[in-house]
């Protein structure tokens, strides 16, 4: 007969295991990247992170250009796509819970998350971009097509489904009585909405608006296909930019020279850092909500 | 005497099977996309006629020559020669043998699609963002004729490290100082203007749906896609449209003692196209190396490569690249007879 005990301390020594394993992958990961950056972390010093050239002709690199394209980008998606999550989560988590017309948005919503990157690429490219571009004739500027604000608008949709999910499934745990007390009281349905319901979801859906932003900030095909690939620095929405992700994908394979491949490996390190500080500041942000909650 | 029969057979068939696979080797190499389309051709006849099979990856000319130099593939493909910091950190000598030419052209996208003509100064002064729009009189001067819009020029140009940029910035560099020092030549580079797309394809595709802009891409690209392409002054003051003609015309020059100090670009040859280039195949000078000491291999592949340079240049012109003249042929087989396995010689004289 197997002895409960044993069993169970081998079950819990598998877990610890899988936790300790992967919080070592991360640390691993942070120091080859680190390692593997040296060379260029001396040559470019701190220079790197202020100056907006990146000429591999001169071994001159800078990062600037890039971190504010991906800021750029990102910022922009994540206001459009948090907008229209929102919308969503109302609409199916208080209006549309339940029957056909819910599971048909429902699942559209989830498969938006499931089309790969570089259909969206080729979407945008094909659709989102001559769209673009008429826009731009009509306002007299040049008609790039592609651009920041064009692969902010794509980017909206690639992150709409994380926040819209998990903000729909917090709009639908908020308890009727709460809602029930509000209406009593005498206020109409929106204002019960913008009150009373998204106050009390709001931690959950903020989740929802942090998981977005971490897929926003490292998405790489889809903006490369739209974006323009301009390496410099631009805060003109309607011009060409480039983003860290994009810029390591154009300028991997080719890169000759060890500073230069070291740069593109201290650009992969600082958006890994970008993007790990925006998820622990997402994390202390929605526990002090849900304390106050 | 049972035993014995069954060892002389084990003997002899596994002395056929030996004879039967020393003849067939496996080679890999990796390195430029503009060639690709030709050596996937040559690599395919030569493995039906000889048997030896090759697996080369397109992942760019910078690809090509760090995985050489990481020794991770028996030769490497580039279309620009390995810089002299490149070659002194390489872990041995290595050589460039030329294979095919190739011309870089101008595309663009303008309303009915016209011929066009530049001056290498016009082009450098466009890609450098000096000259804005088409209506702009150094150009309408040198198209008397064309009816060309009030429209702002759109550079396209490649996103990713690139041979074509590479030959396309030399020749920039030769027509323009303000070129040269401002942005130099090389693979990968900080564009000045414009916008960017990866690959020979993606700068087509993306001027093709530009409109108003200016790109520049291999002449096979802009053949394949039915994309107008412009033509240039040369130095000797013709206006030469790229064809495999005018292309080897570039390649029809003296050819230095050193071979990989011919630069096709800019050339003063009267009927030359100014914008070509060799595409190069690039191995260690000695063929023997950690973890590559076969010597019989060593040999099969420069008889391949012998191949390319002699049978295998007919299959180049059907799919739209220029042949070795027959001087640079001679200097490929001096080159091919200079590898060493050791110390010594591979091939004997004569070749194979």
């Amino acid at each position: 007969m197997r002895n409960p005990r044993s069993s169970s301390v081998a079950f819990r020594t598998a877990i610890y295991l899988a936790g300790i394993a992967v919080s070592v992958l991360l640390i691993a990961i942070f120091l080859s990247l680190l390692l593997s950056s040296r060379p260029a972390l001396v040559a470019n010093g701190f220079r790197f992170l202020t100056g907006a050239d990146w000429d591999p002709v001169t071994n001159t690199f800078h990062s600037l250009a890039f971190v504010v394209g991906t800021l750029l980008t990102s910022l922009i998606a994540l206001v459009i796509a948090t907008v229209l999550a929102l919308a969503l989560a109302v609409l199916m988590g208080e209006y549309f819970k339940t029957g056909v017309f819910a599971s048909v948005m429902r699942t559209a919503v989830e498969l938006l998350a499931g089309i790969p990157s570089i259909v969206y690429g080729f979407i945008g490219l094909f659709f989102l971009v001559p769209v673009v571009r008429e826009v731009q004739i009509i306002l007299g500027v040049p008609p790039f097509g592609v651009g920041i604000l064009t692969s902010a608008i794509l980017l909206a949709f690639m992150v709409l489904p994380y926040s819209a999910s998990i903000g729909r499934e917090m709009v639908s745990l908020v308890p009727m009585d709460l809602k029930e007390a509000a209406l009593s009281l005498g206020a109409t349905p929106s204002e019960t909405i913008w009150r009373v319901t998204l106050p009390y979801a709001r931690s959950g859906i903020l989740g929802g608006v942090f998981l977005s932003l971490g897929r926003a900030l490292g998405e790489t095909m889809a903006v490369t296909m739209v974006i323009g690939n301009s390496n410099s620095l631009t805060l003109n929405l309607l011009a060409p930019g480039n983003t860290m992700a994009s810029l390591i994908a154009n300028e991997f394979s080719e890169a000759t020279g060890t500073v230069y491949l070291a740069s593109l490996i201290e650009i992969a390190l600082l958006l890994f850092v970008i993007s790990t500080v925006i998820n622990i500041l997402g994390k202390l942000v929605i526990n002090r909500m849900v304390e106050a909650v | 005497m049972r035993f014995h029969r069954v060892l002389a057979t084990a003997v002899m068939v596994s002395a056929l099977a030996g004879a039967a696979f020393a003849q067939s080797f496996e080679f890999t190499g990796a390195g430029a996309t503009f060639p690709a389309p030709l050596y996937t051709k040559l690599f395919d006849q030569y493995s039906k006629e000889f048997g030896t099979k090759v697996n080369y990856q397109a992942i760019g000319s910078g690809g090509g020559q760090s995985q050489l130099k990481n020794r991770t593939v028996d030769f490497g493909a580039t279309d620009v020669i390995m810089t002299e910091k490149d070659l002194a950190g390489a872990p041995a000598a290595i050589v460039h043998v030329p294979m095919v030419a190739g011309a870089v052209v101008l595309t663009s996208n303008l309303p009915g699609n016209p011929e066009l003509k530049f001056t290498g100064d016009v082009v450098a002064d466009i890609f450098l963002g000096k000259i804005k729009k088409w209506s702009d009189p150094r150009i309408t001067g040198a198209n008397p004729g064309v009816k060309l819009p009030d429209m702002n020029i759109t550079v396209v140009h490649r996103s990713d490290g690139s041979g074509t940029t590479g030959v396309f910035s030399d020749y920039l560099s030769k027509v323009s100082d303000e070129w040269k020092e401002k942005v130099g030549s090389g693979t990968s580079l900080q564009w000045p203007a414009g916008v960017g797309a990866k690959g020979n394809p993606g700068v087509a595709g993306l001027v093709k749906q530009l409109p108003g802009s200016l790109g520049y891409v291999e002449l096979i690209y802009a053949l394949q896609n039915n994309m107008p392409y412009a033509q240039v002054k040369n130095r000797s003051g013709n206006w030469i449209k790229a064809t495999l003609a005018s292309t080897s015309a570039a390649a029809n020059v003296p050819v230095p003692e050193d071979v990989t100090k011919m630069s096709l670009t800019d050339s003063s040859v009267a009927d030359a196209y100014s914008i070509a280039t060799f595409t190069w195949i690039i191995l260690y000078k000695d063929q023997s190396y950690e973890n590559h000491k076969d010597k019989a291999k060593a040999e099969a592949l420069l008889k391949m490569l012998w191949w390319m340079t002699h049978d295998g240049q007919k299959y180049a012109e059907p799919l739209s690249y220029a042949t070795l003249p027959a001087n640079v042929v001679s200097k490929a087989e001096s080159i091919l007879k200079s590898v060493t396995f050791d110390g010594k010689p591979l091939l004997k004289e004569g070749g194979m």
